[in-house]
């Protein structure tokens, strides 16, 4: 018996934003229906896969999941209640977008049990939020807000990007005494990433971008820090940051490399020693689940060797970062046995340090990361 | 093969500038003898490496024998030979031509005469070859064949009158280039009871047979079981087989005086058997071998490291592989500090070395860095002594030399008359003393200048084919040394000296040089988590400088249950990319960096 994550999602929005890359689609209401039917389906499915588990977080993640009847999200967690070993449930998460909320759906949210939020908004200023491609204001997001505190709700995160077009430091700041203001449980604050394939990457692409320069973006980054930290929060992720034990339990389960299972379309699952996932396009995934069968697209196991590079570089993500007696209980060696060499490079070049209990990034570090993760790899 | 067809053997080769159509034409001419049916045939059947249909030049010659019925009525054997199509390769194309009685002499009825056209052409006559003009391409609209026939008239003074105008590609008039070559070109002296006199004019290693000598018999008869002797390496061997090549190999009891094929005599490395060499019987040798024989000295040298150290035995077995088959190719092991052990490694020019690294690449799937050729510099010591240097890190300290010299070639460049004053620009540049210009017709000509080889080498075919847009072509032959006020340019990264990198070049473009190669590797280094400087030096004195900017972020902001797989790909893929880089004291630098360092600068 294992306690395990358990993640949905819901690929649908009223429009997609600049920045993403995520599986969702606009303009596909008319199959919502549909889709929940056969979330159901592979839920169900799953229901024999892990009998023996508890479930201990889920997380509703999309796309909008907001933005589609609140009836199907009470339906699901409806089923899962019923069909799943939910004595450690602890956390229930689901995703909202400013402007796709109104008390009446909040009311539903939390009698169907939902005990955390978590908002996007990216950024307080309305130019920017046009720039990316959001298609609420600054104050559909305050709105929400209200409704969220007056349905009860004592568990929110807010998500917020920096280093976006045109976007300068004191407008970071901006944004961080609207967070100081509201106090959200959780601030999640993420660097801009350019996926590729996504309209704001062509547009930087062809040039047509104003984006802060490297060490402008830093300079954001270690503001964020800094503030947020005097505010009270937590740093306890390379981008997560959260009030007295409101860390994300489900994203925790990530970074820890323990298992979950992802339904919906082009999730993905972590589940004895296999990391697999499904099919993103809705035609293969109905087509799978009509049959009875798993929607899945592709997978591979993973061997010890694979384990140990992802528990090591995943928990370098991680503030705090590698438990040593947590690595040597998982994995019975010392992790000095596989990484002495590289631990002492890294701790000469300032960008680890370590103590009795845990290896960790320094400021500088958390900065560079990848040069650290990648020799962590077996 | 009946004995009285022998006056009925044509022996000759083609000749043309590169893309002027020969073997096009060569897949013609086996076509329409029927050797092999068309669809039988793979495209340009005679250039038989990968590497050479893709960039459209011949590199190793061969021959095949097509059997002809001519218009009289009579059977006709002709031998064709194939040249390679390259400056690189001159004294090869030199050694087929005098295998031949013959050459057809193809030009590009668009183009007219080009470089190579010439160069050739002089080699044919140096052979005393009878010349067939052939004008190719008439079915392109803008085919001018009766001005290129002018032309050909005017430059070369060969009379084009009775020139057939052809389209190879098409297949328009290949008999009459057919008719041509019986009616024109003189048959062979055949000897058959002289001593054996026989020319090898190309060598291939094959792994079954040993080496496959492609000969051409002057005098006297080959069989197996004979005893031959090579007349310029002393060598002996016992023929195994005769034979001539009609698509593929047949054996047969012997050739005669006039014959064109191949012999096999388990012989281990072409080496043993190299171009130009005079084949004779041991018993009954021949009084004097024949003229022209020249052992193959390389121009170009370079040094090629595995990129990973483990490979060395591979990369020495690569190269001894391809040196079976190729006289020219000559290394031995050299060490770097910055690229560990390697070979350095001597070609006939840029070509060949390109050949043979992309032969060790995909032949022999090896990851190799190059480092910059060099020419053999003279080293005149203060106390008396030469050295010969290929290698700038065996230059010894500028206080115990007393002068050096470099070898400068005879360059020969045609153009368009519009292209004059950026050729003469570029020349001045690369250090180039004008001899003289002659007109060819009204707006065309060729430049005569003398330029050091380390330039040409460097980027002057690059810059030329840029700056002319590809209209002027280019060859060159050694004339010899000069004395030249060189320096060692050396490299410094993160204030480390890379052996790698150093240059021999002259005290003039010390600084060009040393702050093109500065700026290039600024791009191709990738930041480090500290600032790395790039310096060049002469001697002690540091001319130019710059810094790769430190890294200030190397970070994925997000990462959830979706994206575990795929970041660890994209560590794995980074960690891979760092594993072909090169640590150079605490700075990783990549393979392209070895190579940015050749390349011209726009």
């Amino acid at each position: 018996m294992k306690e395990i994550g358990l993640y949905i999602h819901i690929p649908f929005c009223k429009s997609k934003c600049y920045y993403c890359d995520f599986t969702s689609f606009s303009n596909q209401e008319n199959i919502v229906e549909k889709y929940i039917e056969n979330l159901v389906k592979e839920l169900s499915i799953y229901k024999e896969i892990i009998k023996e588990d508890r479930i201990k977080t889920i997380f509703i993640g999309g796309g909008t999941p907001s933005y589609i009847d609140e009836k199907h999200i009470e339906q699901i967690l409806k089923f899962i209640r019923a069909n799943f070993n939910i004595e450690t449930l602890e956390e229930v998460t689901i995703e909202i977008n400013p402007g796709t909320l109104d008390i009446k759906k909040a009311k539903v949210y939390k009698n169907a049990g939902i005990n955390r939020i978590s908002m996007g908004v990216q950024t307080l200023n309305d130019t920017h939020l046009k720039n990316i491609g959001r298609i609420h204001t600054q104050k559909e997001f305050y709105d929400s807000y209200d409704i969220l505190r007056k349905a009860g709700f004592t568990n929110i995160n807010v998500d917020f990007i920096f280093g976006l077009p045109d976007e300068t430091i004191e407008d970071v700041e901006e944004n961080l005494k609207a967070i100081e203001s509201l106090k959200p449980e959780h601030v999640s604050y993420y660097g801009l990433i350019l996926e590729k394939d996504t309209p704001l990457y062509r547009l930087n692409k062809n040039n047509k971008l104003n984006l802060p320069s490297e060490s402008q973006e830093r300079e954001m980054y270690h503001l964020i820090k800094k503030r947020l930290k005097n505010m009270g929060y937590r740093h306890y992720e390379i981008s997560n940051f959260a009030l007295k034990e409101k860390e994300c339990k489900h994203n925790i389960l990530y970074w820890t490399i323990e298992p979950y299972i992802g339904v919906g379309l082009s999730s993905h699952s972590y589940l004895n020693n296999r990391r697999f996932w499904n099919r993103d396009n809705f035609k293969d995934y109905f087509i799978d689940l009509n049959k009875g069968i798993l929607p899945i697209e592709g997978g591979e196991d993973t061997n010890r060797d694979m384990e140990i590079a992802e528990f090591s570089i995943m928990s370098l993500r991680l503030i705090e970062g590698i438990d040593k007696k947590r690595f040597k209980e998982r994995f019975k060696k010392d992790i000095k046995y596989y990484f002495k060499q590289i631990i002492n490079k890294h701790l000469k070049d300032g960008l680890i340090v370590e103590d009795d209990n845990f290896i960790k990034l320094t400021s500088k570090g958390l900065d560079l990361s990848n040069l650290v993760e990648i020799d962590f790899l077996l | 093969m009946n004995k009285n067809n022998k006056r009925n053997i044509r022996n000759f080769s083609i000749i043309a500038h590169i893309d002027h159509g020969k073997s096009t034409l060569a897949d013609r001419l086996i076509e329409k003898t029927g050797m092999l049916t068309s669809r039988q045939m793979h495209s340009q059947v005679l250039d038989n490496m990968d590497l050479e249909r893709e960039r459209g030049i011949t590199i190793k010659l061969k021959a095949v024998r097509l059997i002809y019925k001519a218009k009289d009525g009579e059977e006709y054997i002709l031998n064709l030979i194939d040249t390679p199509g390259h400056v690189d390769f001159t004294y090869e194309v030199s050694r087929s031509l005098a295998a031949c009685e013959g050459a057809i002499l193809i030009v590009d009825a668009t183009q007219g005469i080009e470089a190579q056209t010439l160069a050739n052409v002089y080699l044919a006559l140096d052979q005393d070859l009878e010349i067939l003009p052939v004008i190719n391409k008439i079915d392109l609209p803008s085919a001018r064949p009766e001005e290129v026939k002018a032309e050909v008239e005017d430059i070369i003074g060969i009379d084009c009158e009775e020139a057939p105008l052809i389209s190879a590609k098409d297949g328009t008039n290949i008999e009459s280039v057919l008719e041509e070559i019986v009616s024109k070109v003189p048959a062979p002296q055949m000897d058959v009871d002289a001593p054996l006199k026989a020319l090898i004019f190309d060598s291939i290693y094959d792994t079954y047979k040993g080496v496959i000598c492609y000969i051409r018999v002057f005098e006297g008869t080959i069989k197996p079981g004979m005893e031959i002797k090579l007349m310029a390496t002393g060598k002996t061997f016992e023929v195994v087989e005769v034979g001539v090549i009609t698509g593929k190999h047949v054996v047969l009891d012997k050739l005669e005086a006039g014959d064109v094929g191949f012999l096999t005599a388990s012989i281990k490395n072409v080496k043993e058997a190299t171009v130009g060499d005079t084949i004779t019987e041991k018993s009954n040798p021949t009084k004097e071998a024949l003229p022209g024989y020249k052992e193959v000295i390389p121009m170009v040298y370079s040094g090629i490291y595995p990129a990973e150290g483990e490979d060395f035995n591979s990369v020495r077995e690569a190269l001894e592989k391809l040196q079976v088959n190729d006289a020219a190719l000559i290394f031995e092991p050299e060490t770097s500090v910055a690229l560990g052990f390697g070979f350095r490694c001597g070609f006939l020019g840029l070509l060949h070395m390109e050949i043979i690294q992309e032969r060790l690449d995909r032949e022999f799937n090896l990851n190799i860095i190059t480092t910059a050729p060099s020419v053999i510099y003279k080293v005149m010591k203060n106390n008396g002594e030469m050295l010969e240097i290929q290698n700038p890190s065996n230059l010894p300290p500028q206080t115990e030399i007393d002068y050096m010299e470099e070898p400068i070639v005879k360059a020969s460049i045609m153009t368009p008359t519009d292209y004059v004053g950026t050729i003469m620009e570029l020349c001045q540049n690369k250090r180039g003393s004008f001899i003289n210009m002659e007109y060819l017709e009204e707006t065309r000509v060729i430049l005569h200048y003398e330029l050091p080889l380390n330039e040409v080498i460097y980027d002057f075919f690059d810059a030329l084919k840029s700056k002319t847009r590809g209209y002027a072509s280019f060859d060159y032959e050694l004339k010899g040394y000069v004395r030249s006020d060189l320096v060692k340019l050396d490299l410094l990264i993160n204030a480390e000296s890379v052996d790698a990198f150093s240059l021999i070049v002259h005290r003039d473009k010390a600084y060009e040089r040393g702050k093109s190669i500065t700026q290039k590797l600024v791009d191709v280094i990738p930041r480090h988590q500290f600032a790395v400087p790039i310096q060049a030096a002469v001697g002690s004195k540091i001319i130019a400088r710059e810094t790769i900017r430190a890294l200030r972020k190397d970070v994925l902001a997000k990462c959830y249950g979706g994206d575990i797989s795929r970041k660890r790909k994209l560590l794995e893929k980074q960690k891979e990319g760092k594993k072909k880089m090169r640590q150079i004291g605490s700075v990783e630098v990549p393979q392209e960096a070895f190579l940015t360092v050749l390349k011209y600068d726009e």
